[in-house]
């Protein structure tokens, strides 16, 4: 199981600001946060970044993902 | 071999001064930028453009403009055939050009393809369009009013409360622990409302293209831009043509900071070229420019911060309320990750909203959302600091973000450089040199996140010994000189013997923009990635050349060497000698590195700045000026310090001249140099640059983006150092002289 | 549309064109001669990208028009490098990385070499005021004036 916090406004869809997923790859967080709660679907869909231990994620599926890691959900990063 | 990660190493050419490769083109005005080609039998395209901010198109009649002599093709949405699939790219297509109403002063309604550029404005004109005007909303907080005139309904997110327009589409909220609660424990609760004004990233070189685009669904397109792989991409979504079959150069550009990260009218220029069957190049006016191409976002803002008598600040909350222009947006949200990321909080707690109005579609503006997200928060700080009789520096000090710190937007902080940026400020002369009447001195701090992405890097070890280098992002500030100086150090070979060029489309497999500050970061580590696997190739090669084994191969000072007298008596082979004999030792070297790359680490900048207040009129005049800020390591230490005075430059502007002012009627008042007023050269005084080096651990020579977070700080250092300088408290920006006078008069 | 025929001296060299009566001087050295280093950044005056020196005065080359230049001698960045030899201020500009994206770079050479004509020992203020037509989004005018400053004074101790 990856602790995975979500912030503040995805949290309320959530009904919790901390979710477990069980997941070994940024993938597989991604596939399960959308099945087990559906009501992010459509943010999930529209993007977002993953930081795992401190780092940013905005793509790379097969990014491991450890039992004790930090993730935290974050809109999706964009730059000028 | 060296890791993917940071080593710490003595360089040879990394961190030197050379003079960059494109420069002699650039003084001599031979190079070519996206205005100054043509093509045989080229036509000159035109926008017409709507009036109105806000306006149903009932009819256009364009058959006037068609019977013109030398008209040879004449556009509306009714030529754009496809519908796009996403409704981003929906969005796209519609502010190129406008579907069932016009959005904006400025949006395009039409366009025409003539035989010369008087031809074409004059067809214009006789385009005939019935307008029916529509009630209008320009400002942020009137557009989210339940009763506001609504932009587009039905494109609200899932995470808006009720209660709003329709305009408001978006809403993010960050944050952790218990602000309230905070601000029970604070001495001083200070809560102040704060404007900033749309601003334009005021690019010297105005959008251009020349497109060519055939019946076959085969294009052509030269362009200025941040990302030809993002115009090739769009233009295929948005006309339904394949990607494949459009290939898209990108031309020498004349600044971006954002703005040049989007498309604006190049597929208007594709379906021209379609219809008239020639090449068509449009370039916009400045006029257009400011009125159609996308400014940032204005803001309405509230911060409310609680401190102690020592310092600490208990609590903090931010409401962000962004406007997006005419599109549903995505900025505010930055602004609500942005605001307090260099600050270890326990309570905190922001808000972002995006709201749609009836201006142009705003875009990213270097670090965009990051330089209103921290403004407010940096003034509020600054004025706890002077009712607290706290010193600036001290006080944010002892609230810095570092290592193992919750960030406010929630991830906990690698090693980061904002200490070292508050360290080098309050140790600099700059700090205690005095200051005159009328004076005040302001500091701030500044972060923005930085960005990877998808990159594509091929190294060509040509059959002379000398290397050539693609890559696909454009070159905005010096980075093919550090492409190549990167290139350089890992052959091992001079930097004369590298050239890099930015490839078309056709020619390199997909790259992000450049944006977020990536190039010298992602380009930079795909470049010494591609450059490995060249010497790896090299190795194998004098291996092969030697009967020995390729792991018995060292690679230094760009030649191979036997690892160990175990491994040989043979003499060194360099580059040169190995190309020479490369048909012979199995085909052409080429080394190459497709990635998207992530992890580029955040960075912090501190600001330090003098102003002068004139009591007489208000004006405030920049006299003295220090930029501290973690750049990794700087490839090329001039293109580093350039990067922090100009985004410092473009901060001051922001701050003191330039905005977006629209009249009652919703139309742009302002759309030239001469009324929106960026900073000339008797503005400014010099820009000191401090760079620090902290080396980021996800890149191998420690390199962090630097583009972007220069721009963060000024905004809120000029506030403060003209609060300090008047004893009043600015709260709106431009800090213009009759903003700056009414506060000095209390009225 | 009945054109104007224009004789003019341009970078030296004695050039003939035909242009319409509402032409810039930018639009043909751009449009007609291919003389492309001349940059139009608004057409209005206010950026000095299309700085150009007419019979010795600096000019904006978008504000005049084309029919004007007849019987004057016109100099643009084009013309700037003798050859392969650059003018000191575009080798200082190179040393000295006083440009970044180099839109604002023609023009700027052309308004400095002007002052330095003029003014071989300018104050920093005199360049900043001499420059303050010329609109630069990339650097901050630092380099810009540093390198402006070093090649006055190289060229006072060569001369
Ligand atoms: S183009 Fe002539 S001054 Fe701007
Ligand atoms: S270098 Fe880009 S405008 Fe001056």
């Amino acid at each position: 199981m990856v602790t995975v916090r979500l912030w503040g406004s995805l949290g309320d869809l959530a009904g919790k600001t901390e979710v477990e997923i069980p997941a070994t790859t940024l993938r597989e967080l991604l596939q399960g946060l959308e099945e087990t709660y559906p009501a992010l679907k459509p943010q999930l869909e529209r993007g977002v970044s993953v930081s795992i231990d401190g780092k940013i994620y905005n793509d790379s599926w097969s990014t491991p993902i450890r039992e004790d890691s930090e993730v935290v959900l974050l809109n999706r990063l964009v730059g000028g | 071999m060296p890791k993917d990660e940071y080593q710490s190493r003595d360089f040879r050419i990394v961190g030197t001064r050379p003079v960059r490769p494109d420069g002699i083109d650039k003084v001599t005005g031979k190079a070519r930028y996206g205005a100054d080609m043509t093509a045989p039998g080229m036509l000159w395209g035109a926008i017409l453009r709507s009036p109105h901010a806000h306006a149903r198109i009932k009819s256009i009649d364009t058959s006037a403009a068609e019977a013109m002599k030398g008209v040879k093709a004449v556009i509306t949405r009714a030529d754009f055939t496809y519908q796009p699939e996403s409704a981003s790219l929906a969005d796209v297509l519609d502010n190129c050009m406008a579907g069932e109403k016009a959005r904006y002063d400025g949006h395009a309604v039409a366009a025409v393809a003539a035989t010369s550029k008087s031809i074409a404005r004059a067809a214009l004109k006789a385009i005939k369009v019935d307008y029916g005007v529509l009630p209008h909303v320009t400002d942020v907080d009137e557009a989210m009013k339940p009763d506001a005139p609504v932009i587009e309904a039905g494109r609200v997110q899932e995470n808006v409360p009720e209660g709003y327009s329709e305009n408001v589409t978006g809403r993010s909220q960050y944050g952790h622990g218990d602000p309230e609660a905070g601000f029970e424990k604070a001495d001083l609760v200070i809560e102040r409302h704060f404007t900033t004004a749309a601003t334009h990233q005021g690019y010297i070189e105005p959008n251009a293209c020349l497109a060519q685009l055939g019946a076959d669904g085969q294009g052509e397109i030269w362009v200025c831009t941040q990302g030809h792989y993002m115009v090739r991409n769009t233009c295929a979504g948005v006309l339904g043509l394949d990607a494949g079959m459009l290939r898209v150069t990108a031309s020498e550009i004349g600044g971006g900071f954002g703005g040049k990260t989007h498309v604006w009218m190049e597929p208007t220029a594709l379906v021209l070229s379609r219809k008239a069957g020639k090449p068509v190049k449009l370039v916009l006016s400045r006029d257009e420019v400011f009125r159609a191409t996308g400014p940032t976002a204005s803001s309405s803002i509230d911060v409310k911060i609680g401190m102690k008598k020592d310092g600490s600040i208990t609590g903090a909350t931010a409401t962000y309320r962004l406007q997006a222009g005419a599109y549903p947006g995505s900025i505010a949200f930055l602004s609500a990750m942005c605001g307090f990321a260099p600050y270890d909080l326990k309570h905190v707690r922001t808000e972002g909203y995006e709201v749609m109005t009836n201006r142009p579609k705003a875009a990213a503006y270097r670090a965009p959302g990051a330089p209103m997200a921290a403004y407010p928060v940096e003034s509020v700080i600054d004025e706890l600091c002077q009712k607290l009789d706290l010193d600036p520096l001290e006080t944010r000090l002892k609230n810095a973000a570092r290592e193992g710190t919750k960030a406010s937007y929630g991830p906990t902080y690698p090693a980061i450089g904002l200490e070292a940026t508050l360290k080098a400020a309050q140790s600099h002369p700059h700090w205690i040199a005095p200051l005159g009447e009328n004076q005040g001195r302001g500091v701030a701090c500044g972060f923005w996140f930085n960005f990877g992405g998808d990159t594509c890097v091929s190294l060509m070890v040509n059959p002379d010994g000398t290397v050539s280098l693609s890559e696909g992002n454009p070159d905005i500030g010096g980075s093919r000189a550090s492409m190549s100086m990167m290139a350089a150090e890992e052959l091992g070979v001079d930097l004369d013997q590298v050239r890099t060029v930015i490839a078309d489309t056709a020619s390199l497999g997909q790259n992000e923009v450049t944006d977020g500050s990536r190039v010298t970061f992602a380009v930079g580590l795909a470049t010494i990635k591609a450059a490995r696997h060249a010497i790896q190739i090299m190795k194998e090669r004098a291996a092969m050349t030697w009967g020995i084994d390729p792991e018995a191969v060292d690679w230094r000072d760009g030649a191979a060497h036997p690892a160990g007298p175990n491994a040989g008596k043979f003499p060194p082979m360099t580059i040169k000698e190995i190309a020479a004999i490369a048909s012979n030792t199995g085909g052409p070297i080429a080394g190459h590195h497709e990635v998207t790359a992530e992890g580029a680490g955040v960075s912090f900048a501190t600001h330090m700045v003098d102003t002068e207040t004139d009591p007489e009129t208000g004006q405030v005049k920049v006299l003295r000026y220090t930029v501290f800020q973690d750049a990794g390591k700087a490839v090329h230490p001039d293109y580093v310090e350039g990067q922090f005075q100009g985004g410092a430059a473009q901060g001051i502007g922001w701050a003191i001249n330039e905005e977006y002012i629209y009249g009652e009627d919703g139309r742009l008042q302002n759309p030239g140099f001469l009324d929106y007023r960026i900073p000339v050269a008797s503005d400014l005084p010099m820009i000191e640059p401090v760079i620090l080096e902290i080396p980021n651990p996800g890149h191998p020579y420690g390199v962090r983006g630097v583009g972007e977070t220069s721009i963060v700080p000024p905004l809120a250092a000029i506030a403060n150092a003209v609060s300090r300088s008047s004893n009043v408290r600015l709260t709106s920006l431009p800090m213009s002289p009759p903003k700056v006078l009414a506060a000095m008069k209390g009225t | 549309m009945s054109q104007i025929h224009v004789i003019t001296t341009i970078n030296g060299d004695e050039t003939e064109f035909l242009c319409e009566a509402q032409e810039t001087l930018l639009d043909v050295l751009r449009d007609h001669l291919d003389l492309t280093g001349s940059k139009e950044g608004c057409g209005t005056g206010d950026c000095g990208a299309c700085s150009v020196i007419v019979d010795g005065r600096l000019v904006c080359a978008c504000l005049m028009l084309a029919g004007e230049a007849e019987g004057r001698s016109v100099e643009t960045i084009e013309g700037m490098a003798d050859g392969d030899d650059l003018h000191p201020l575009q080798q200082k500009f190179l040393e000295m990385a006083a440009l970044q994206c180099g839109v604002c770079t023609p023009g700027i050479l052309v308004a400095t070499k002007n002052l330095l004509e003029r003014n071989p020992n300018p104050t920093e203020e005199e360049v900043r005021y001499w420059l303050a037509g010329n609109l630069c989004r990339c650097t901050g005018y630092d380099k810009i004036i540093r390198a402006v400053m070093d090649t006055a004074a190289d060229m006072r101790g060569a001369a």
